[in-house]
C-alpha cells in the first residue's frame, strides 16, 4: 500500500536538484505540446533566449522587467513569513505610483534628487498605508486578508484609470485618456543603461534578507507566523507586529509602483503593471520567502516574459505560447514542492492472516 | 407610467445578460469553495472554456457540442488545479494565479486561429432571444426571464440546481462537511479526495460555460481577454452571495445592471444634484461592497453565512 511520509528537513542540495529537474521535465512536456501543436520547440526556447539576453538592449530589458518583481517580491515574503496572505501587491504597487504621481505633479521644480526622494517615501507609504487597510480589518473583524487584498487590487486599479480618464487627464493628450509626462526631474537617472531601481533592488534584498533572517523583528514575525498563540504567550504584541511587517510589506509594493511609474512609463496609468504584482506572488512563492532567491526567480521570469514578447515579433508565434509555457513550468514546479516535502513509500499491507497470528 | 415599466423591464432583461457570465463563474466558485478551495484561476478557465466553445461552434455548428466543450475546457484547467492542491498539496493562491496565466495563455493560442470569424447561423439561432408567449408579458420581470436566450436560463436553472445539491442532498450535505471538516467527513467515511476533485471540477466546467457565453451569444465571436476580469468579479461575488447559491442570482445580476447602466452612460451617471459619478468608480463598485460583505460577517457571526471553515487549508489526512 501507498503510504505518504512527511520528510525530515531535507538536504539543501537535494531540494535544488529537485526543482531544477522540474523545470527540465517542464520543458520536455512543453516542448512535446508545442510539437504537437506545430511549433519547433527547440526553435522557440532559442528565440527567448536571443529575445531576452542576446543584445545589450534587449537584456536592459530583461533586467528593467525583473527590477520590480524583486522589490515586490520582496514585499511579499514579509507578509508572507508572518503567514499574512498578502495578494494586494498589484494594488499597493498602484498605490505607490499614485502617490509618486502626486508629488511629481505638484512640486515638479524640486531640485531631482528631492524630488526623486520625495516621490519614493510618498510612494512607499501610500503602498503601505494600502496594505494597512487588510490587516486593521483582519485584526478587529477577522476578515480574511487574501480576499480583502485580492479587492483593493481592483479598487486601487480604477481609481488610476478614474485619474487617467477624468481630473487627471493630460488637456495636450488631444482626446487621449493619458496623464501629463513627470517633469524630467521626477524621472529616475540611469546607471549602465537601466534606471537605478536595480541598484535599490539588491539593496533591498540584502535589507530584507538581513531583517528576516538576523533582525529582532525577522524572529517576532516568523514566529507569529508560525503560531499568533506562541507569539502572545511570549509576550509579543500581536497587532504591533503585524502592522509593521504590513507596512514594510505594503511600503515596498508601494516604492515598486514608484520606480515603474518613475523609471520606466514616465507618467502614471492604469497600465504600468500590467499584473507584476499578481506574478510577484508566484515569484516569491517559489523562491521560497528567501530573499536572494528572489532575485534568480525574479530574472528567469523576466527572461520567460520578454523572450515571449519577442517571438510575437520575431516569429509570429503568438506570445500567448509564453504564457503556455510559464503555466506548465510553475505547474511542474509547484508540483514537486510535494515531492520535495513528502515521500512516498511502498508499505506492504498486512494480510487478515498476518493479523490473526499476531 | 407605461414608458417607465418598459425601460424597467428592458433594464432587467439586458442586466440578466449581462450577468449571465459571472452567474456561471460565481457559482462555479462556489462549489470549489465549499470543499475549501479557493480557487484563483477562475479568469483563466472562464477564457479556456471562451474560446474552446468557440472554436467547436465555429467548426461543428453544434451548440450543445460547443458548450460541452466549454465545460470540457473549464474543467481540464480546474482538473490540474485540483491534482496540485488536493494530491500534491500544493499552495491553493499561488496555483490558482498559475492557472490564469496559463488559461490566458492557452485561449490566446487557440484565438489566433478564431479572431474575427463569425459564427455559423445554426448557433447564432440556438442562442438568439426567444419569447415566451404569455410568461414573457409578465409584467416587470416577464422579459427578464421568459424573452432571453436560453443560455441565460440554463443559468437560472443552474444556480438553482446547484442550491438544491448543495443544501437539499446527502452529497450536497457530505460536501458541505468536507468544506468545514474534513477531518470528521474523512472519519465518517466520506471519500475526502473523491468530493474535492469532482466539486472543484464541476465548478470549472461551470467556469467554462460561463466563459463560452461571451464568445457564443453576448459578443458573440472572440477577442483576446474576453472576460475582461470577470473572473475576479466572480470571486468577489461569491463572498457577495455568502456562498449561497440563489444570493449569487441576485449579485450577478446586479453586478450586469452596474455594467448596463455604465455602458449607457459612458460619461458618467447624474446623480442627485446633478453630481456626475464615473463609470470607473462605477466599477469599483463590487469590490467595495465585496469588503464591506467580509466585515459585516466578520461582526455578525452569524452561522450559515461564514465562509467554508476550511477555506484554503490543505488537508493531510497524515496530519489528523
Amino acid at each position: 500500500m501507498l503510504k505518504i511520509v512527511k520528510r525530515p528537513e531535507g538536504s539543501h542540495r537535494r531540494e535544488t536538484l529537485m526543482r531544477v529537474s522540474a523545470v527540465f521535465f517542464a520543458l520536455v512536456a512543453s516542448a512535446v505540446i508545442m510539437a504537437l501543436l506545430g511549433y519547433n520547440p527547440f526553435l522557440v526556447y532559442a528565440k527567448i533566449v536571443e529575445g531576452s539576453l542576446m543584445s545589450a538592449y534587449r537584456f536592459r530589458e530583461t533586467i528593467h522587467k525583473t527590477i520590480p518583481l524583486v522589490v515586490l517580491s520582496l514585499g511579499i515574503a514579509v507578509a508572507f513569513k508572518m503567514k499574512f496572505w498578502n495578494i494586494g501587491a498589484e494594488g499597493q504597487l498602484y498605490m505607490g505610483a499614485f502617490g509618486a504621481a502626486l508629488v511629481a505633479y505638484s512640486l515638479p521644480t524640486l531640485p531631482s534628487p528631492l524630488l526623486l526622494a520625495f516621490m519614493m517615501l510618498v510612494g512607499a507609504v501610500f503602498g503601505g498605508l494600502w496594505a494597512l487597510i487588510p490587516a486593521l480589518l483582519k485584526l478587529k473583524f477577522s476578515t480574511s486578508e487574501t480576499l480583502v487584498t485580492l479587492m483593493l487590487n481592483y479598487i486601487a486599479i480604477k481609481w488610476v484609470s478614474y485619474l487617467q480618464y477624468g481630473p487627471w487627464k493630460d488637456p495636450n493628450g488631444i482626446g487621449f485618456p493619458k496623464m501629463a509626462a513627470f517633469s524630467s526631474g521626477a524621472v529616475l537617472p540611469k546607471v549602465f543603461g537601466i534606471h537605478i531601481g536595480w541598484i535599490i533592488a539588491l539593496v533591498l534584498v540584502v535589507v530584507i534578507h538581513i531583517l528576516l533572517k538576523k533582525s529582532k523583528l525577522g524572529y517576532e514575525i516568523a514566529v507569529l507566523g508560525e503560531s499568533d498563540t506562541t507569539a502572545r504567550y511570549a509576550g509579543m504584541s500581536v497587532a504591533k507586529i503585524t502592522v509593521t511587517a504590513v507596512l514594510i510589506s505594503g511600503g515596498l509594493c508601494g516604492l515598486a509602483g514608484m520606480m515603474q511609474a518613475s523609471g520606466i512609463e514616465r507618467t502614471l496609468n492604469d497600465q504600468l503593471s500590467g499584473g507584476l504584482g499578481f506574478t510577484a506572488v508566484i515569484t516569491c512563492w517559489l523562491a521560497r520567502l528567501s530573499a536572494p532567491a528572489v532575485v534568480l526567480v525574479s530574472f528567469l521570469f523576466s527572461v520567460l516574459i520578454q523572450g515571449g514578447a519577442y517571438l510575437q515579433s520575431s516569429m509570429k508565434i503568438p506570445s500567448a505560447v509564453a504564457g503556455v509555457l510559464q503555466g506548465i513550468i510553475l505547474f511542474f514546479v509547484l508540483g514537486s514542492e510535494f515531492f520535495i516535502q513528502y515521500s512516498v513509500v511502498f508499505q506492504k499491507k498486512k494480510s487478515a492472516g498476518e493479523v490473526h497470528d499476531a | 407610467m407605461n414608458g417607465f415599466l418598459n425601460s424597467l423591464e428592458l433594464f432587467l432583461q439586458v442586466s440578466a445578460q449581462m450577468g449571465t457570465h459571472v452567474l456561471f463563474a460565481t457559482l462555479g466558485a462556489i462549489m470549489g469553495e465549499k470543499v475549501g478551495h479557493l480557487n484563483l484561476g477562475v479568469e483563466g478557465m472562464m477564457l479556456m472554456g471562451a474560446s474552446f466553445g468557440f472554436s467547436v461552434a465555429y467548426q461543428t455548428g453544434n451548440p450543445l457540442l460547443a458548450v460541452l466543450a466549454a465545460a470540457l475546457a473549464g474543467g481540464v484547467g480546474a482538473l490540474i488545479y485540483a491534482f496540485i492542491t488536493v494530491t500534491l498539496r500544493g499552495n491553493q493562491v499561488v496555483t490558482g494565479l498559475v492557472l490564469t496565466i496559463f488559461g490566458t495563455g492557452v485561449s490566446g493560442m487557440i484565438g489566433k486561429s478564431i479572431s474575427g470569424l463569425a459564427l455559423p447561423d445554426s448557433i447564432t439561432a440556438a442562442f438568439a432571444a426567444k419569447a415566451i408567449p404569455v410568461l414573457s408579458d409578465i409584467p416587470v420581470i416577464g422579459k427578464m426571464l421568459f424573452d432571453q436566450s436560453i443560455y441565460v436560463q440554463m443559468a437560472l436553472v443552474t444556480a438553482v440546481i446547484v442550491y438544491v445539491y448543495l443544501n437539499k442532498t446527502s452529497i450536497g450535505l457530505n460536501t458541505r462537511m468536507v468544506g468545514e471538516n474534513p477531518a470528521a467527513a474523512d472519519a465518517s467515511g466520506i471519500g475526502v479526495t473523491l468530493y474535492k476533485y469532482s466539486n472543484i471540477v464541476a465548478g470549472g466546467c461551470l467556469c467554462g460555460i460561463g466563459g463560452a457565453f461571451l464568445s457564443l451569444v453576448y459578443v458573440p465571436s472572440w477577442q483576446d481577454g474576453i472576460t475582461a476580469g470577470a473572473g475576479w468579479i466572480a470571486v468577489a461575488l461569491v463572498i457577495f452571495a455568502t456562498w449561497n447559491p440563489i444570493r449569487a442570482i441576485a449579485g450577478a445580476y446586479l453586478f450586469g445592471a452596474l455594467r448596463g447602466v455604465g455602458f449607457k452612460l459612458q460619461g458618467g451617471i447624474p446623480f442627485l444634484g446633478g453630481v456626475v459619478i464615473s463609470s470607473q468608480l462605477l466599477d469599483m463598485l463590487p469590490y467595495l461592497v465585496t469588503i464591506l460583505v467580509l466585515v459585516f460577517i466578520g461582526l455578525r457571526k452569524k452561522k450559515e453565512n461564514q465562509p467554508p471553515k476550511n477555506l484554503g487549508n490543505p488537508y493531510f489526512r497524515e496530519e489528523r
